[in-house]
């Protein structure tokens, strides 16, 4: 079991209140997911020019400054570091590939969470009250988020195996359910050169989608393709720089219900972490048909 | 002895308690239902801000009428004996499951699996029903004002199920004793389901339980399913594919 929430507001003046809103969001799915919990948060991109990577360092003790220091005279830049207790948002001007290249060699404990112009990225065992008070989630500002909280069924409890898990730029996806073929996804995948970073199911589903969006589908195709090649159960959730989508199996398994207002698309696998939404009483409430795509923009 | 067994003193109507669960603990508000509403001589509980709170009323035993304002979560008045429940809301998967007797009405929609495997009583649905409306049902009488999602009545033994909308995918597959009704399009019928011409008595049946419900549709609009009763038998020479 696992909980998924997520919250793209339509309306600019609620992109400060983000954070706030979507709290109670993912505590309120904390008896579904009480061992991990997560999230990615798409913020105003950086310019053209630049890439934020949400780095993880764990209970390593790794001084983000120093760290910042010597990259900064190794790559050329400018670079720029957000601590945000062990996690940080690296903005660089050097291509993301020679960064994560450079951690590799010079830094190997720090985990590369995210790579993108607008995603930031946050996750962590635990509950998911003391995950949102560790990283100030109140506070954070964006178009949309996307959430988890985790009950391991398949594979370890570790910030690793937690959600939501990302590849190439700005995509992120969580999942609640379990996949019955992700080595068989994994099996195709890796001789085209997709490298994985553990063996959760979720991040066969992530890869294989990301894989198809580099190959020129969008988004709604990828995931058409996605119905015959991922076997098992999903509600998955999953977020772009610009778009939201929500999509459950054939067999509507995992629960998932969407409120929608003029203000906001918020999505979560039960009401309940939907309850205290402003206007909640005038949204319109409905829970996702199986095997049908419902993706919103910013 | 009279004086022994007084009548409630100034109570001409039923007496109403009120639980908030804003406030009221679920818990709470489910062990005075089992346990003290008896004994305190209520049979009226009203609940107000459910947010989606699991089990409410659940496993109730008691001639008892609650009525819940606003959306519920997972196995609402499950196993339901004897009482009416009403929700003025949404309700998640499971709502009365395994219920025995009794009533339940959600006036919105019900998630996955209403009336699963239920006994007795009446469910109805004002809106949709999502997948599995009536899985395994053993004898409760199901009433669906919307539409009913893929795999409903899978496997049901016993019972009624009335569908004023439209059925997805395998409506009734493995069905044994149980009897569909259904209005409006069945995208699929399930192995060994069949529609059937509807008899006087199936007629009279439907408008019974649209009238216990309260819709409107004329019993004629509606089609039978029932089972063919092909699978009710291993036939070792049959290819095997359902």
């Amino acid at each position: 079991m696992c909980g998924i929430v997520g919250l793209l507001v339509k309306k600019p003046a609620l992109r400060e209140q983000l954070g706030a809103l979507m709290v109670p969001m993912l505590t309120g799915m904390t008896e579904r997911g009480p061992d991990s919990a997560g999230l990615a948060v798409y913020t105003e991109p950086v310019a053209a020019s630049l890439h934020k990577l949400s780095l993880y360092r764990g209970t390593h003790a790794i001084d983000w400054t120093a760290l910042l220091a010597v990259l900064s005279a190794e790559l050329s830049g400018p670079h720029e570091i957000a601590q945000n207790g062990n996690h940080a948002v690296l903005t660089s001007a050097a291509n993301p590939d020679d960064v994560g290249a450079w951690l590799a060699a010079h830094e190997p404990r720090v985990a590369i969470l995210s790579i993108g112009q607008s995603i930031d990225l946050y996750k962590d065992v635990g509950a998911p009250a003391d995950i949102a008070e560790r990283y100030r989630f109140k506070s954070l500002k964006g178009s949309h988020l996307v959430g988890h909280t985790r009950m391991a069924t398949e594979s370890a409890v570790t910030p690793a195996h937690a959600h939501p898990f990302t590849a190439g730029r700005d995509f992120c996806l969580v999942h609640n359910g379990s996949l019955s073929n992700p080595h068989l996804v994994r099996k195709k995948l890796e001789p085209l050169g997709i490298e994985f970073e553990t063996d959760n199911d979720t991040e066969a589903a992530c890869r294989f989608f990301e894989w198809r969006l580099r190959e020129g589908d969008d988004l709604k195709t990828a995931v058409q393709r996605g119905f015959s090649e991922l076997d098992g159960f999903f509600t998955f959730l999953m977020g772009t720089e610009s778009e939201m989508l929500i999509v459950r199996d054939a067999f509507a398994c995992k629960p998932a219900v969407v409120a929608e207002t003029d203000d906001y698309v918020a999505i979560a696998s039960e009401f309940r972490s939907l309850a205290h939404l402003p206007d909640i009483a005038q949204a319109t409430l409905f829970e996702p048909k199986p095997e049908e795509i419902y993706s919103w923009r910013i | 002895m009279a004086n022994l067994n007084p009548a409630p003193l100034g109570r001409t109507e039923p007496a109403l308690r009120q639980f908030d669960l804003a406030r009221d603990r679920l818990r709470d508000l489910n062990a005075f239902l089992h346990q003290r509403a008896a004994l305190e001589g209520v049979t009226q509980v009203r609940v107000v801000n459910p947010d989606g709170a699991h089990s409410i009323a659940c496993g109730l035993d008691a001639p008892l009428d609650v009525e819940v304002l606003g959306h519920v979560g997972y196995y609402v008045a499950g196993m339901n004996q004897h009482a009416t429940v009403t929700v003025h809301g949404n309700a998640g998967p499971g709502a009365a499951e395994n219920m025995m007797s009794g009533r339940v009405h959600i006036h919105g929609f019900a998630s996955t699996a209403a009336g699963a495997s239920a006994h007795g009583g009446l469910l109805v649905i004002d809106g949709d029903a999502s997948l599995r409306c009536g899985i395994s049902l053993k004898g409760a009488d199901i009433v669906v004002g919307g539409s009913v999602g893929s795999f409903s009545a899978f496997m049901a033994q016993a019972g009624r199920i009335v569908i004023c909308g439209d059925a997805e995918d395998a409506l009734g597959d493995s069905l044994y004793e149980a009897v569909i009704y259904v209005r409006g399009k069945v995208r699929s019928l399930g192995a060994d389901a069949r529609f059937e011409p509807m008899a006087e008595t199936d007629l009279a049946q439907v408008a019974a339980l649209l009238a216990a419900a309260g819709f409107e549709h004329s019993p004629a609009e509606f089609r039978r399913v029932a089972s063919a009763k092909s699978l009710y038998h291993w036939h070792a020479d049959a290819d095997q594919e359902y």
